[in-house]
């Protein structure tokens, strides 16, 4: 085993409380960072979940014969941001309207002849639900003779992007003051770690050792103690997901970058909280 | 070995440390360092450590030299010189032998080499019975000879020493000092700094340079200090 690496154990094995100080206060940075970023990710995904139900309807007009209906249908099919494409007929369109409205049912069913139109329902692609993407294919399909009107939810369609767009923002401000918070508490237990080693640090300066030597271990046992620190804070957030998930309301597990992000930003924030907090006292002997 | 040419050391707050300070140590000579405390004794062994530069003048240590000496050349100088402090500056969560394997180690040493290495560095100062022990379980004496035990582990051409015996009794302190001269009398250089006049006027045999308010008011070496070449 390399000098370096038996140093950065021994660090633990000499000074656990410090080391478990700072897997503590790295763990628990993340941990609230973790419990935030669930929060966010389901807000997010219950935003995804309204935005999913955003579809574009065209009426056709009565006189619509099949050969113009497969055309149509063809030419909507090679509109990038289609998803999928729905025929709805006259008689489907009445059977759901049956269905839907049942104190209206009696209405419907003494009718002589449909007034209902036939339909294509159009759901569009992830990131294509704009409101900007959403008018130009409806225009388009406006375009077509055939075509009556094109209905989309204008109004809901406005307020999805001002609610993504509140969340977004808080999540980027809320989630920074986390992270700052997370690097200063972690940058700060480092710190007493290393501080309270300056004695040694400065006794290796003495005999003689390089400061990439004395370095080492350090930046190993500031990586560490990040690791297991972000691995602790996964592990908490995880207890805390199934608890809400299984108790309160059904979330969503974090996905899985996210995870390994944090673990590796609790690692990051270790080694480079040791780099500078080590810094300091090279400088000093 | 060691030599100071018209040496001046200023700090920003308190002024000159060192004023025009020059000597010259031949290798093997054993050298006493004296004056108050405050006189300048520590200032001109962090100045021969290149843990500071002089504010004028050089500072030329075993082929070091303080004009030119780059801050990564700084551990080749520090592994060529041993250091023993008044106060020990041994790791309390380590044994005797681990605080001498750790000089060592820091070089890059073997593993397989460094253990019989801190056993015979342990046996010369006396403690090989106690190598295990961890700094608490040992008197100031034989802590202080650990010290030596480590300044001597990488073989330093220089052994330098604050106030070395300035912690002990004085059975202790001439146990240590003991260990110095011999140290001395197989060939090393040894600059004590110390303020223990008896302990200086007792070995009348030995360089003494006196330091007073930063500039050297004795030195019992009538030879007149060269220029640097």
């Amino acid at each position: 085993m390399p000098h370096s690496l038996r140093e950065a154990v021994s660090a633990f094995r000499r000074t656990p409380l410090l080391t478990l100080l700072s897997v503590v206060a790295v763990a628990f940075s993340l941990f609230v960072g973790a419990l935030f970023g669930l929060t966010a990710h389901n807000i997010r995904r219950a935003i995804d979940r309204m935005e999913e139900r955003v579809e574009v309807v065209a009426y056709l007009r009565d006189d619509a014969t099949d050969d113009q209906l497969r055309l149509l249908q063809q030419e909507v099919r090679l509109i990038p941001e289609v998803a999928s494409v729905r025929h709805v007929s006259k008689t489907e369109a009445l059977a759901t309207a049956v269905q839907e409205m049942e104190e209206f049912r009696d209405v419907f069913t003494d009718l002589e002849a449909n007034p209902l139109p036939a339909s294509l329902e159009l759901r569009l692609k992830p990131g294509a639900r704009d409101p900007d993407t959403v008018e130009r294919v409806a225009t388009g399909l406006a375009s077509y003779p055939f075509v009556e009107d094109v209905r989309f939810g204008r109004d809901w369609l406005g307020k999805i992007v001002s609610l993504r767009r509140v969340a977004g923002g808080a999540a980027g401000i809320i989630g920074g003051a986390f992270a700052a918070v997370a690097a200063i508490v972690i940058a700060t237990a480092v710190r007493i770690a290393v501080f309270a080693r300056r004695e040694e640090i400065s006794i290796m300066r003495l005999v003689g050792a390089t400061d990439g030597f004395v370095r080492r271990p350090f930046l190993l046992e500031g990586l560490i103690s990040g690791l297991l620190g972000g691995l602790l804070a996964a592990g908490l957030a995880y207890t805390a997901f199934r608890v809400v998930d299984a108790v309160l309301i059904r979330i969503e597990w974090l996905p899985v970058p996210w995870v390994v992000a944090g673990v590796a930003a609790g690692a990051v924030f270790g080694f480079v909280s040791s780099a500078i907090a080590v810094r300091r006292h090279l400088r000093e002997v | 070995m060691i030599r100071l040419a018209a040496v001046r050391k200023e700090y920003p707050r308190s002024g000159a440390a060192l004023d025009d300070v020059s000597f010259h140590i031949r290798k093997g000579e054993f050298a006493f360092l004296t004056g108050h405390s405050g006189a300048g004794k520590s200032t001109i062994l962090r100045l021969l450590l290149m843990a500071e530069r002089p504010t004028s003048g050089e500072v030329r240590v075993s082929g070091f030299s303080s004009t030119n000496v780059r801050r990564r050349e700084v551990p080749k100088l520090r592994r060529k010189l041993g250091v023993v402090f008044q106060d020990f500056r041994l790791l309390p969560d380590r044994s005797a032998e681990e605080n001498v394997a750790f000089a060592l180690e820091v070089t890059g040493a073997k593993r397989s080499t460094i253990a019989p290495r801190v056993g015979r560095l342990l046996a010369q100062v006396g403690l090989a019975a106690k190598a295990r022990s961890l700094p608490d379980e040992l008197s100031g004496g034989e802590r202080q000879r650990v010290a030596i035990a480590r300044a001597l582990a990488n073989d330093p051409v220089v052994l330098l020493a604050d106030e070395p015996t300035g912690n002990l009794d004085a059975w202790a302190a001439r146990g240590v000092f003991d260990l110095f001269r011999e140290i001395n009398a197989m060939g090393m250089t040894v600059l004590m700094a110390t303020h223990d006049l008896d302990l200086v006027r007792a070995f009348p045999e030995y360089r003494v340079i006196e330091l007073s308010r930063g500039t050297v008011v004795y030195d019992s070496a009538a030879t007149p200090v060269p220029e640097p070449t």
